[in-house]
């Protein structure tokens, strides 16, 4: 507890930092200002210049894709008979996923006492909010008229229709507008105090005007702190049901078909497994140039990356048991649909997607049991990337090698994604790195007051007793 | 003092130990209107400025009630009785189907519930209040602990409570106006 501020990254052996959760020698001082400089004061780093150019570009690119695609409607993209999903399930599915580690973050290790997590939960929770932003553009565009898109909404109109509640694109509609809802308002009431920090330290005027308005006149009161606490923590109490509940829910929309390769008891929670894997994996993606960019190794140590290499080790693991169920059920089934199904997948026309998807999400994960790999800033960040690929790779194979192949030899049919499957997914890549990007520049990006609360002078200390 | 009322007097202090301390202290001399700013939640000052607020659980809890039971009713009207539609052979009180957007509905009205309600239990979003005119105030998101000790308080006298928060050993004491 020295009030000296350590020069932050002086040349310590790694050894000593790499067990600690935040580097010795902050402050509050030291912290609020370190953190708050960021976005305040500190010289935007030319790599974000260089992030955000990439972002916008794609940007454009989505929205060139899908300004050509409501001129001319979806036979622009791949999806025909019998392939009627496409690139467009895959990616919303891929982008849900994606989201789910950032609710993990905030609302289950929250629940779990963990206070790692509060470096990371922040831009976790951005990832989310970005990434269900990006999910929700392709059913919207994929019903082909997405100006009429709030038919699926229950609202009474001149038609006299309603909603078919028993559909589970309809239960898509409540999972996914409630996981958008939710994540954001956590999000927001997450960041009040912090938006507070940003006001009484900006000295531009539009910096105070915006975070001014933004944090609503929070004065840290202790009465406001308990409310806050008790509604941060009923708060991560439902979102984490919630958050089973969204890719159960898209989990649904296949397992309530009749389609070999969907129809299957398993998917809930393997789908579940798998978005908490996918999510963690993106995580590390972004994490690991974040903290690079602007010299966070303080805050996102050694031991963060250590700890969600093991997550995505241990969420790997219950993927790979769902792979391996899913095999031996259809074998196990006895139906002849069902083990064609499986068959067709390891030894059909996409072959090669299957067992590369394998590798991705099944053989490579297997080196993080290293620790030496789990430290290993490179490595991880190709491992992110693997389990990345592969978990595109898995919805693929799942969306679209059982609708390739079903029950009629004659209504076979090979689907390809066209040019603007890709520019649409290319550019929600963009979208995504665009958004990350203003959020990075605009809003503390790591959760300033509860990084106060883990240093050691928080606590109190009881004197009298 | 320059002509504007009083709002109350501030004691800043320097850790989270002593603002704790300097609570519980003014509480058992009997001060009733006192408020503690710090920058991240101490568990610790619940107690010692005896704060009970159960109310939000409450608020959450009919939020989540309501969601629930108006998305069931939604479901069940829509599909029962204005809009009876056969689906595959499926009765049209098709309960288990209805679970799932019950169960989302609950959760999107306990979380707006908790949302809206702590702030609206806080009196947020508030665009001016006095605490922000002690100089030092902005501290308080920083670095800094601060105890308020309200002029509307009945055992308030300024010069009697200015003495006795400089007893507990604050960096500084100040007037705050309202």
């Amino acid at each position: 507890m020295s009030d000296t501020p350590r020069e932050p990254r002086s040349g310590e052996p790694p050894a000593t930092r790499s067990s600690a959760i935040l580097a010795p020698g902050y402050t509050f001082t030291t912290l609020t200002d370190k953190l708050a400089s960021i976005v305040l004061s500190r010289r935007t780093p030319k790599a974000w210049f260089f992030g955000a150019a990439v972002g916008f570009a794609l940007t454009m690119v989505l929205l060139g894709a899908l300004g050509y695609l409501l001129v001319k409607g979806i036979g622009i993209w791949g999806v025909n008979e019998p392939v009627g999903w496409g690139f467009e399930i895959v990616n919303f599915v891929w982008w849900i996923g994606i989201g789910h580690a950032g609710t993990l973050i905030s609302a289950i290790l929250l629940l779990l006492r963990q206070p790692w997590r509060s470096s990371i939960n922040r831009f976790a929770e951005a990832m989310t909010i970005f990434a269900v932003a990006c999910a929700s553009l392709y059913p919207a565009f994929h019903t082909g008229r997405p100006w009429l898109d709030y038919w699926l909404l229950p609202y009474p109109n001149t038609m006299g229709m309603w909603p078919n509640f028993r559909s589970p694109l309809i239960w898509d509609v409540f999972a996914v507008s409630t996981y958008a809802t939710v994540s954001l308002l956590f999000w927001y009431v997450g960041m009040i105090p912090d938006l507070a920090t940003l006001r009484d330290r900006a000295k531009k005027l539009w910096a105070r005007l915006l975070y001014g308005t933004l944090a609503m006149g929070w004065r840290g009161s202790a009465r406001h702190w308990h409310r806050y606490e008790t509604a941060s923590l009923l708060l991560a109490g439902l979102a984490t049901p919630l958050v089973v509940s969204v890719h159960t829910v898209v989990s649904f929309d296949f397992a309530a078909g009749i389609v070999p390769g969907w129809h299957a008891t398993i998917f809930p929670p393997y789908f579940v497994a798998g978005a908490i894997y996918a999510g963690f994996a993106m995580v590390l993606t972004l994490a690991i140039p974040l903290r690079k960019m602007y010299g966070l190794e303080d805050f996102i140590t050694l031991k963060h990356l250590d700890n969600m290499a093991k997550i995505l080790l241990a969420t790997g693991l219950i993927v790979g048991y769902g792979y391996m169920v899913e095999a031996f059920m259809a074998f196990y089934s006895g139906n002849p649909y069902e083990r064609f199904m499986m068959w067709n997948r390891m030894h059909g026309p996409y072959k090669n997607m299957y067992w590369v998807l394998l590798f991705c999400n099944l053989v490579a994960p297997q080196a993080l049991w290293f620790r030496q790999v789990r430290r290993s800033i490179p490595a991880l960040f190709c491992m992110a990337m693997i389990v990345n690929v592969g978990m595109w790779l898995e919805r693929y194979v799942i969306v679209v090698v059982s609708l390739s192949r079903d029950f009629l030899p004659s209504s076979w049919g090979m689907y390809k994604g066209t040019i603007f499957d890709w520019a649409t997914f290319i550019g929600s890549i963009g979208l995504f790195i665009a958004l990350l990007f203003l959020f990075i520049r605009l809003l503390p990006m790591i959760s300033i007051f509860e990084m106060r609360a883990i240093l050691p002078e928080a606590k109190v200390r009881e004197a009298e007793e | 003092m320059s002509g504007a009322a009083l709002y109350g007097l501030m004691a800043e202090f320097e850790d989270p130990t002593a603002l704790v301390e300097a609570a519980r202290a003014a509480r058992e001399a009997g001060f009733t209107r006192l408020d503690a700013y710090s920058p991240f939640p101490i568990e610790a000052m619940a107690e010692a400025l005896d704060i009970h607020d159960r109310k939000l659980p409450a608020v959450v809890l009919s939020g989540g009630l309501f969601g629930g039971l108006a998305a069931y009713a939604l479901c069940y009207w829509c599909s029962v009785i204005d809009y009876p539609l056969n689906v595959g052979g499926k009765p049209f009180h098709s309960a288990p189907a209805f679970i799932v957007p019950t169960f989302e509905t609950t959760i999107l009205f306990a979380a707006l519930a908790a949302v809206f309600g702590m702030l609206a239990l806080n009196g947020l979003p508030m665009p001016y209040h006095p605490v922000f005119n002690a100089p030092r105030f902005a501290l308080a998101s920083r670095d800094r602990f601060f105890l308020c000790i309200e002029a509307k308080d009945p055992k308030f006298d300024h010069d009697e409570t200015w003495a006795f928060l400089t007893k507990l050993g604050p960096r500084v004491v100040m007037d705050v106006e309202e």
